[in-house]
């Protein structure tokens, strides 16, 4: 049953009728997603392609349909509002993709959600797949491949890179997370890997960290005792400078935290099987696992 | 994005946290100007650059190299510093004299050193004590973290790794906000007592609240300062601003700083574009953050290091990716170019076409390696060979790194 979603997940999109949103709500149904509804608020009462019925608010939506994840395409000044709505509609499953929600509308976030027992996955993120069942976010669905190896990333085309190296082995993904690059997130590295260890269909993990932040040491020290699953891990991020963004909000390097070579350290202490070359993360797993493609 | 010193001030101000009266200036006769408004016997003369470590700096062409390299690594060094105590109007005229126009090497600037467009001239006031004191995201708490420390005018950092227990923190809970028993708990801390207890929470409970109202990233007094009559003030102010709330904002427009800011890094902010200029000779053009650290790590991995960091974002199309291409291209240390593209919703033929135009309107000078994977990557890689420039095509990333770096040796 991979983690988090499957055939059973009833999909809202949130945005559904924006430019980003109504392109990718229809990539996530050609890969077979369910997508039940979408919410535009002034929108309520049409339809997307002709069948997804389209509500005004979220609670409508839930009432109507059952839905039990919600993908978010709302932009930046209106995201967190989107995210509290789905919450709480009583949605389970939040996945915001919005990139660029300001720190001071994402503080309160967290104890709303948590307050309702929702996991949000995101923002800033690639979303979530079950290659085969469901797809809830921007990933290319064609290049994963239904099996029995968990990802999880920050980043998205990093993400893509480890499933492409595995795909291109004969090695199938039963679930592959995309967690975000903002500094307040959802879902972090440790609530994945506890996910995947209890997870019957996942036989290993690749684990890929960046520069910034302490999630990824946080991580490895509940791995070291606790995951029985082989892991490969990889840090991006070891040539940046310091004190300098790259790019996702998290990836800064400040006051000497956060550095790569100290979250490889936190990885081998855990007994993490590390890459130094990204281009070696699929081969390492296959190497771990016996696998011979 | 980061503001001048008199700037942060401007903001603390509008958000109701006291300051010391000031203004900038950026001639001679402003400065002087601008203390006879002030009024007083005594006035600090501050150089406004973006880099810290002010006071220990020093100016290039005011002192020899052995004093720039000192002033560089952050240590005392003989000469006259970027901000000046003066107690004359004189002294205001030749303090700001010698800080206008001149490069100002501090510990954050390099070697090379910072130009002074502007000074800012602030009252003069009786200092019993110095503190610390910064309110940033803690991203572990997902809470916003207020720290204090007794070692006002040292950098956090040093603090930090050598006396931890000098530094006092307390988190606030994003509903109720900074408690007046939290900023309590960092006064007592600092060792502050009777009438200084009651104004530092104040103070420090102002700050938080600018801090949320303005969207700073970071917020960094140092030194917050104890006066003689127990007033608590920010004697300096650092501010950085969530560049992901810059849209609830449009003034902070007017505080942008073109002179500070790296050129090819201004003109790729305007095409959107996250590009972050770094020392080595080999550019890169990638779509996605994690990927574009990823490959430059990889330059690296195979021995040599990366010019750059340039993401196109997801939802690149031909335009910007022509743009990117000529901002890696400007930087005269690129002696070779990779292309890193793992198309999700980007179509590797929209990147493609997108490198012809650029390298048709640029001319390629120096080699290419292209690897493209993911969406329309067969019709990508078609418009690429048949193009016939001199193009290295690569299947993985190893692949591509590999190229680039025996093409860049081989040059």
């Amino acid at each position: 049953m991979a983690i988090l979603v499957d055939k059973n997940t009833r999909l809202l999109v949130q945005g559904i009728t924006g430019a980003a949103g109504g392109f990718h709500a229809s990539q996530c149904r050609a890969y077979g997603t369910n997508v039940v509804a979408g919410v535009t608020p002034g929108k309520g009462g049409t339809f997307f392609e002709g069948v997804v019925p389209i509500f005004d608010t979220v609670q409508q939506a839930v009432d109507a349909t059952g839905v039990n994840a919600s993908m978010i395409f709302v932009p930046p000044p209106f995201a967190a509002d989107a995210i509290l709505e789905a919450a709480d509609a009583g949605v389970k499953l939040v996945v915001p993709i919005t990139e660029g929600i300001p720190v001071r509308d994402m503080l309160p976030i967290r104890a709303f959600l948590d307050a309702r027992g929702v996991r949000m996955i995101g923002p800033n993120c690639p979303g979530i797949i079950t290659p085969g069942q469901c797809k809830i976010g921007i990933m290319p669905g064609h290049i994963h491949k239904p099996g029995r190896i968990g990802v999880v990333s920050r980043s998205g085309t990093l993400t893509y890179e480890a499933v492409g190296q595995l795909s291109r082995l004969g090695l199938g993904q039963s679930t592959a997370i995309g967690i975000g690059g903002d500094a307040i997130i959802g879902t972090k590295h440790i609530d994945v890997l506890k996910l995947f260890q209890a997870d019957p269909e996942t036989d290993a993990i690749i684990m890929i960290g960046e520069i910034g932040g302490s999630a990824e040491e946080e991580a490895c020290a509940w791995a070291k005792d606790n995951c029985t699953k082989p892991i490969v891990g990889f840090i991006a991020g070891a040539t940046a400078p310091p004190g300098r963004r790259m790019g996702h909000a998290g990836a800064i390097i400040s006051g000497g935290q956060g550095t790569a070579e100290a979250k490889f350290e936190a990885m081998v202490a855990a007994g993490i099987h590390i890459v130094r070359s990204p281009a070696e993360m699929g081969r390492k797993l296959a190497e771990v696992i016996g696998h011979r493609g | 994005m980061k503001i001048h010193e008199f700037q942060g001030k401007e903001v603390l101000r509008k958000h109701g946290v006291p300051t010391l009266r000031g203004a900038a200036a950026h001639t001679v006769d402003g400065a002087v100007a601008a203390a006879q408004s002030i009024g007083g016997t005594v006035w600090v003369v501050k150089s406004q650059v973006h880099a810290g470590g002010r006071g220990k700096g020093r100016f290039i062409g005011d002192v020899d190299d052995a004093a720039l390299d000192l002033a560089a690594a952050g240590h005392d060094a003989p000469g006259k510093g970027g901000v000046r105590v003066v107690k004359s109007m004189d002294d205001v005229r030749l303090a700001a004299k010698a800080m206008l126009g001149q490069r100002l090497v501090t510990k954050q600037t390099g070697r090379e050193g910072a130009m002074v467009h502007k000074v800012f001239v602030e009252e003069g006031c009786q200092i019993s004590k110095e503190f610390y004191l910064a309110i940033l995201l803690d991203r572990a708490a997902g809470r916003v973290v207020v720290m204090a420390s007794k070692e006002g005018g040292t950098e956090i950092e040093e603090v930090a790794a050598h006396r931890p227990e000098a530094i006092v923190k307390e988190w606030a809970d994003p509903l109720t906000g900074l408690g007046s028993w939290q900023a309590r708990n960092l006064a007592f801390g600092l060792g502050l007592s009777g009438k200084a207890v009651g104004n530092f929470v104040k103070l420090a409970q102002a700050l938080y609240r600018a801090f949320l109202a303005a969207d700073c990233a970071m917020l960094e007094i140092n030194p917050l300062i104890l006066t003689a009559d127990e007033q608590v003030l920010p004697l300096d102010a650092k501010i950085t601003f969530d560049d992901n709330a810059l849209f609830r904002h449009p003034e902070y427009e007017a505080y942008a700083d073109p002179a500070e800011e790296d050129p090819q890094e201004t003109e790729a902010a305007r095409h959107e574009l996250s590009y972050v200029k770094l020392d080595g000779n080999i550019g890169c053009l990638v779509n996605g953050a994690g990927l574009a650290m990823a490959t430059m790590d990889i330059i690296k991995f195979y021995g040599e290091e990366p010019a750059n960091f340039l993401d196109v974002g997801g939802g690149a199309n031909k335009e910007k990716v022509t743009a990117a291409f000529k901002i890696i291209t400007a930087d005269p240390a690129v002696k070779g170019i990779l292309v890193n593209i793992f198309g999700g919703i980007m179509k590797c033929d929209v990147i493609a076409e997108g490198v012809l135009a650029a390298v048709l309107e640029t001319g390629l000078k120096v080699p290419l390696v292209v690897r493209l994977e993911g969406t329309n990557v067969e019709l990508g890689k078609k418009i690429i060979a048949e193009s016939g420039l001199r193009v290295i095509a690569a299947d993985s990333m190893s692949d591509a790194a590999e190229k680039i770096v025996a093409a860049v040796r081989g040059a």
